[in-house]
């Protein structure tokens, strides 16, 4: 039986890979280019209400939204939990608070986590500061977590 | 409208692990509702199954679980990525068209087979809030924490539910946790996500029930031939929260409040409801947004804090409510099952005795 020679062999290079892009859309992938500048971009509603994170259409009615304006990276926190052994997957190795935050500027509250050290620094009412990774993304983790922001 | 009835339920005992693939866990409840029924596989006129391939982490291990009705003769069959309680929704628009007579549900979850906690968070929104990883009690202690802070609720009356939950569970032999400690007990313990203790939380469960439902005639005919009373479903509806967590008030439930109106929960008194509140703050929160006194009877088979197997647990609030109706014991009953994050989503169903 004749054995087929290298160059009669059809060769594909194969690569397990998606092979198409995903775009994040008009709304929430201008909120992650701000996010890569340091900035949190958040949706007017037709009604005035800000939401942070943006959404493309109003909760509430289903209308797009009108435009995306500006909110500030300190927030306050709304209700908030305790890790003590935090999951590989979550975002801070050690423990840390999972928080609603609402930020500045917003009308609605972002989940995040905020690295308080010890649950007796977190408090509902309390002021966090967004800290933004070294290297961003372009994803909600260019937000690595929120720092209590201590009364002065 | 073409009447509906609950004529056969079946479930298996939720476990904490349960030995088997997803096909020998649901097989042996689908035969005990069929042959409850006295219905053979091959004259349903649809099937319905509840599941999620994400427990298992295999895609379309509902397909697998097909064998469990029979490969042969072909089904009319449908499957929904949610709980057991949305596929009996399906199954009942299915049997308005009039066209079929009975139809099969079936719903099964191995939640026991990875983090089921960390698992649950890709549900969430996948850009802002997915990609953080939230544990699915974390997100209930969050909506805990908002209705201790609103001054609706306490912590002794989370672990009241919690306590009333199992105890009541005691009578019911497919329940997983069946006894308490009394509440002081409780709240001695430290918390695992304050303000929420292990109490609070559902337990991890393997589970599987099925339910077969007929229309009109050939639903009084098998109710009869087992000297049972058909739970006919008097209303039932479905009605979904934004899924942007910080957008809702969370110590609400709009959703809820709203099927239990359009399912006509509040047209004739309530003997009993069956709520599927798998941590005990959901379930002061339903009891408001749904207007339940202190006259309806809640959870007597244990709710989801007693055996809360996933994709399972909110039929099975629908199951318990059937049966109560087939053997006298409840004329009226709401049954509820809910969906995704801190009760995002709420299905709201009235069956009563005729």
């Amino acid at each position: 039986m004749a054995t087929p020679d290298d160059s009669e062999v059809l060769k594909a290079p194969y690569a397990l890979q998606y092979t198409y892009t995903r775009s994040t859309g008009p709304v929430l992938g201008h909120f992650f280019a701000g996010l890569m500048a340091g900035r949190v971009l958040g949706a007017r509603t037709a009604t005035g209400r800000v939401l942070v994170p943006p959404a493309e259409y109003d909760p509430d009615t289903g209308e797009a939204v009108e435009a995306l304006i500006e909110v500030g990276t300190a927030g306050t926190v709304t209700t908030w939990t305790w890790v003590d052994a935090p999951a590989e997957s979550a975002p801070l190795s050690r423990a840390f608070g999972w928080a609603l935050i609402r930020l500045d500027g917003a009308d609605t509250a972002m989940l995040h986590a905020v690295d308080a050290g010890s649950p007796e620094r977190m408090a509902t009412g309390m002021r966090v500061r967004a800290r933004f990774a070294a290297e961003p993304r372009g994803a909600i983790t260019d937000i690595v977590c929120f720092d209590p922001v201590e009364a002065s | 409208m073409v009447d509906v009835a609950i004529v056969a339920f079946a479930q298996r005992p939720s476990v904490r692990n349960a030995v088997g693939d997803e096909v020998e866990l649901v097989q042996p409840v689908i035969q005990q509702a069929l042959e409850d029924a006295g219905l053979r596989a091959s004259e349903l006129g649809f099937v319905c199954s509840g599941s999620c391939d994400y427990l298992i982490g295999r895609p379309f291990s509902f397909v697998t679980a097909l064998d469990a009705v029979g490969a042969w003769p072909p089904l009319c069959e449908s499957h929904v990525e949610m709980d057991g309680a949305f596929a009996f929704y399906e199954a009942w628009v299915r049997l308005q068209h009039g066209d079929v007579d009975t139809a099969l549900v079936y719903a099964f979850g191995r939640s026991s087979l990875g983090s089921l906690p960390i698992i649950l968070s890709q549900q969430l929104d996948p850009y802002t809030v997915a990609p953080l990883f939230p544990d699915a009690i974390s997100l209930a202690a969050l909506q805990a924490r908002a209705l201790l802070d609103g001054g609706r609720a306490t912590e002794r009356d989370f672990a009241e539910v919690a306590c009333r939950s199992r105890r009541a569970a005691e009578g019911n032999p497919n329940a997983q946790l069946r006894q308490s400690a009394d509440v002081e007990a409780l709240l001695g313990a430290a918390c695992l996500r304050p303000p929420l203790r292990v109490h609070d939380c559902p337990p991890i469960s393997d589970g599987a029930c099925a339910m077969v439902l007929a229309t009109g005639e050939r639903a009084r005919a098998i109710a009869s031939a087992r000297g049972r009373a058909p739970a006919w479903v008097a209303g039932v509806d479905h009605r979904i929260d934004p899924q942007d967590l910080g957008s809702r008030d969370l110590t609400r439930a709009p959703s809820a409040k709203l099927a239990a109106e359009r399912a006509g929960a509040h047209r004739a008194p309530l003997d009993l409801a069956e709520l599927h509140a798998p941590f005990s703050p959901q379930e002061l929160i339903l009891r408001e947004a749904m207007g339940l006194g202190p006259q309806v009877a809640i959870n007597p088979s244990g709710g989801a804090l007693a055996a809360n197997p996933m994709m399972v647990a909110g039929l099975t609030r629908v199951g318990e409510a059937a049966l109560r109706i087939h053997d006298g014991r409840a004329g009226r009953a709401l049954a509820h099952a809910t969906s995704g994050p801190c009760l995002q989503q709420n299905l709201v169903c009235v069956l009563e005795a005729r």
